[in-house]
């Protein structure tokens, strides 16, 4: 290819001097590498990290609700599948945003490694030298003293030792001259704070890949065990085997619910029973804000709701006594909620099974003619049932929500209506056939989740040394204060120059003119410790 | 529960408030107006030269800022000061009143988080201004988007004293929120600080006579940018932290890109660049004070929109 093209002037003339194919490629390496972990690449990576994560706020994301993508997919049939193959309703899992992720990472490393080592290098060296004109730092001066060089700068050694700066002494071509040097922990803490950025990273990552979360409803006295086949829903890290999951199992005693006067959820409790199945059982509460805590797996209240109860009672006296499944809320303040009872084993087969749908309101109120809830609180509850016999396709291969009946088998006409009321506690329905459908009550039931993320603590103790790291960073100075003592021609004495580097901490100037202040006062005191018969002891200016 | 005639007190003093600020504008317009024209200061801003590493160890104090004014401007500013204090006191009376009238924290809702940032942000610009008295030149700058947000708070979040939710009952309100106000209010400082440099150090800015004349030097606002950040900075990580230990044990998780988290974290970062930008070559001055200006965008777009449009965990949001 590069024979066959006419010559360019640009390019750069005599093909001897050209590197080997594997230098070139090295040096492409090499230079890809600095560049990598240039700290103006880390702010664009991070700053791309958080342009990564807007779409995962704007759009719905599956990881927050499988119910809005799909309201989405709804609404937008054409957009939503091109949307979808850019990984956009799953932004923070995306190949995307974990390249971002990653590289980010690769640079905080190969830009922090080296400066942790080149800092902890620095700890063990003194002070570098007195840079050659010192008046062309930004803040300097001069200080004279009647004193000797070797004198003056000793009561300039000893005032910064003083002030706990690290000290030597040198002898350079233009006399003796002193290096100081303090705030060292302002790196320390730069280098602990994006350390900690490093740690952050990799625990929110391994969290991840070991992590896992499951979702129950769990109607009060029923429980579940710690198991991905039991959850309604579940998230696992890929390198979570199903195996490994912690034996635990929970049982819901009771759930409460209290209300202020207007009606704002003032607290959600549920009384627990839990404990590994071959172990024994503990009893707790937990509540909102407040989760059970053990061996690095939590169990939380995330929601509640209610389950009415009924009792079925077929015409040949077979009993069904206080069935019931919960009813998901459809509005949180008055807890109106809809659901399905479905009972497919009445004993006379598959085509004949019944279901109950319809709409629970824990304090109920008839508003031209339709039941409505008007209180989250059960202090009337209400349903509003349709019954359904038929085939419920329970088995037909496709899966089904438990909270609702399988549409398509009333449109085929293999289920169905065949009665609806309103009903009352202790009110019955009775169906053409002679079964009678009770409502009998209700109980509460507790969205419960168990969560294991093992790499929880280890964020939190990186996140704390950030913080720790961020503020020395901040809020500390690193000072260094160069002085070199010159004989003053003419009548002894000596003229110092003082220059000082200021990283950090604002107006450098002003505590420089306070330094050196402070430092003139320590020769003067010098000056009349050593002399005190001296009348010339005056600075001159 | 709520004791109405507290809540209505709390009213009262807003409106007090809002009305104090403008008396406040008033007399910081004066000062502008009857200070004299400050001398052309020396600056070097934006033209300090980067080394290839990035990070100058030095920052070169700028010459005293303090704008040669005249009496007269100068009382004007001292009244303009002493009002804003008298409304700072009313503002906290707000607050005051409505944890009072509801018996919690009066920040359980966007009115009363809203009111409190803005409350801080007036704290933090009068102790600058009494720190710096050049400082006091910006107070019209201050005050003009204080009175605004007032007012838009007012008509556009208002919302009875009520108890709050059960997720929000837990002392990590007192700390994260606290905390989230604290940075929000001091990020609003430093922006303003930015948009006021950015206007001082356009070409040609210098030789206007103009209130833009008048206002601190470049350097000086660039500077109480830089001040303000580097103080609100930890603050917001904190409360970015606590919000996380708060979301582990109210929601099943400590992160879970949650709209107001995401929000939050593009904040963080885009404050942690602005704080890069200022040490690096070629990011200084005007570029850099555009980040900061952006990072106050994402703040006033996390607390407006996100709440407001898109559905969160927050059930801070929201305004019924
Ligand atoms: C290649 C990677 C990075 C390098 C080489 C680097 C380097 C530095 C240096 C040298 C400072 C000190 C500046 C000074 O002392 O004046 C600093 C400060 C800081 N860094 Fe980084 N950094 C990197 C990545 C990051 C990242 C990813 C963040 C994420 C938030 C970050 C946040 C900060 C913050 C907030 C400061 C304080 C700024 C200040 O001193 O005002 N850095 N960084």
């Amino acid at each position: 290819m590069s024979t066959a093209a006419p010559a360019r002037p640009a390019t750069p003339p005599s093909p001897q001097s050209k590197p080997s194919a594997g230098r070139r490629v090295g040096g492409f390496l090499l230079r890809s590498w600095r560049r990598l972990t240039a700290m103006r690449t880390a702010i664009i990576l991070l700053f791309l990290l958080a342009l990564a994560a807007v779409p995962g706020s704007l759009l719905p994301q599956r990881s927050l609700s499988q119910t809005n993508v799909n309201g989405y997919f709804a609404d937008h049939p054409d957009l939503a599948p091109v949307l979808d193959d850019l990984y956009l309703f799953d932004v923070f899992s995306s190949p995307w945003f974990a390249a971002i992720y990653l590289l980010l990472f690769i640079s905080l490393i190969g830009c922090v490694l080296p400066r942790a080592a080149e800092h902890f290098r620095s700890l063990r060296t003194p002070p570098p030298a007195a840079p050659r004109n010192l008046l062309r730092l930004p803040d300097s001066g001069r200080l004279e003293s009647p004193l000797e060089p070797a004198a003056a700068l000793d009561a300039i050694e000893e005032e910064l030792r003083v002030r706990r700066f690290r000290v030597v002494r040198r002898d350079g071509v233009r006399g003796p001259e002193v290096s100081a040097e303090k705030g060292y922990l302002k790196e320390t803490g730069n280098l602990l704070f994006h350390l900690s950025l490093l740690a952050l990273l990799l625990g929110l990552a391994g969290g991840k890949m070991w992590g896992y979360e499951g979702s129950i409803l769990v109607t009060e006295g029923q429980g579940f065990c710690n198991s991905f086949q039991q959850y309604d829903t579940y998230s696992q890290g890929p390198l979570v085997d199903s195996g490994d999951l912690s034996s635990m199992c929970v049982d819901l005693d009771q759930f409460r619910a209290e209300y202020e006067e207007n009606l704002t959820a003032s607290s959600f409790t549920a009384d627990i029973r839990y404990g590994d199945p071959q172990g024994e059982e503990r009893k707790t509460t937990i509540g909102v804000n407040e989760p059970l805590r053990i061996d690095g797996d939590r169990v939380y209240v995330t929601g509640h709701g209610f389950s009415p109860t009924f009792s079925v009672e077929l015409p040949d006296g077979t009993a069904f006594t206080d069935v019931s499944a919960p009813f998901l809320p459809t509005d949180q303040r008055t807890l109106a909620s809809e659901g399905a009872l479905k009972l497919p084993d009445l004993g006379a087969g598959q085509d004949d099974q019944l279901a109950l749908e319809g709409f629970f309101a824990p304090t109920g109120l008839m508003q031209g003619g339709v039941l409505t809830s008007v209180d989250p609180r059960p202090l009337a509850p209400q349903v509003a049932v349709i019954a359904y016999r038929g085939y419920l396709g329970l088995d037909s291969g496709l899966p089904q929500s438990v909270y609702s009946l399988d549409q398509s088998q009333i449109e085929r006409g293999r289920l169905t209506e065949v009665g609806a009321a309103n009903l009352s506690v202790g009110e019955s329905l009775e169906l053409p056939d002679g079964t009678r459908v009770t409502f009998s009550g209700y109980k509460e039931f507790a969205a419960l989740q168990y969560s294991h993320d093992p790499g929880q603590l280890w964020v939190l103790a990186a996140s704390i040394a950030l913080l720790g790291g961020l503020l020395g960073l901040l809020l500390l100075r690193r000072e260094r204060v160069f002085a070199r003592a010159e004989p003053l021609p003419g009548r002894g004495g000596t003229v110092l120059t003082l220059a000082s580097l200021t990283r950090g901490g604002g107006e450098s100037g002003s505590r420089f003119t306070a330094l050196s202040d402070e430092l003139q006062g320590a020769l003067t005191e010098a000056a009349s410790r050593t002399a005190p018969s001296d009348p010339e002891v005056s600075p001159r200016d | 529960m709520t004791d109405s005639s507290l809540a209505e007190l709390s009213n009262t003093l807003f409106s007090v408030s809002v009305a104090l600020y403008s008396l406040a504008l008033v007399a910081f317009c004066a000062e502008l107006a009857f200070g004299r024209r400050r001398e052309r200061a020396q600056e070097s801003v934006g033209a300090a030269a980067g080394g290839g590493g990035g990070v100058a160890l030095a920052d070169r104090p700028a010459a005293p800022e303090v704008p040669a004014e005249t009496a007269r401007g100068n009382r004007w500013g001292l009244v303009a000061l002493g009002v804003t204090v008298l409304g700072a006191l009313t503002h906290a009376g707000v607050l005051l009143t409505r944890g009072l009238a509801a018996d919690r924290l009066p920040w359980g809702n966007m009115y009363e988080f809203a009111t409190a940032v803005v409350l801080v942000a007036v704290v933090a610009f009068v102790a600058f201004a009494v720190r710096s008295p050049g400082l006091r030149h910006i107070g019209v700058f201050m005050m003009a988007p204080v009175i605004l947000s007032l007012v838009a708070i007012g008509l556009g979040l208002y919302t009875e004293a009520a108890p709050v939710v059960a997720a929000l009952r837990s002392y990590w309100l007192a700390i994260h929120v606290t905390a989230a106000i604290l940075g929000f209010g001091i990020f609003m400082v430093s922006g303003i600080a930015s948009v006021l440099y950015l206007v001082r150090s356009r070409p040609g800015a210098e030789s206007g006579t103009g209130f833009v004349s008048r206002l601190p030097s470049a350097a000086a606002l660039d500077r109480l940018a830089h001040r303000t950040a580097v103080f609100g900075f930890p603050i917001w990580t904190f409360a970015v932290i606590a919000g996380a230990i708060w979301a582990e044990a109210a929601w099943g998780r400590f992160w879970g890109w949650d709209p107001k988290e995401t929000w939050s974290f593009v904040a963080w970062v885009v404050y942690a660049a602005y704080l890069h930008a200022r040490t690096t070559a070629g990011w200084r001055g005007r570029p850099a004070a555009w980040v900061n200006v952006v990072g106050l965008a994402v703040m006033i777009f996390n607390l407006t929109f996100v709440n407001m449009v898109s559905t969160g965990l927050h059930s801070y949001a929201g305004l019924d």
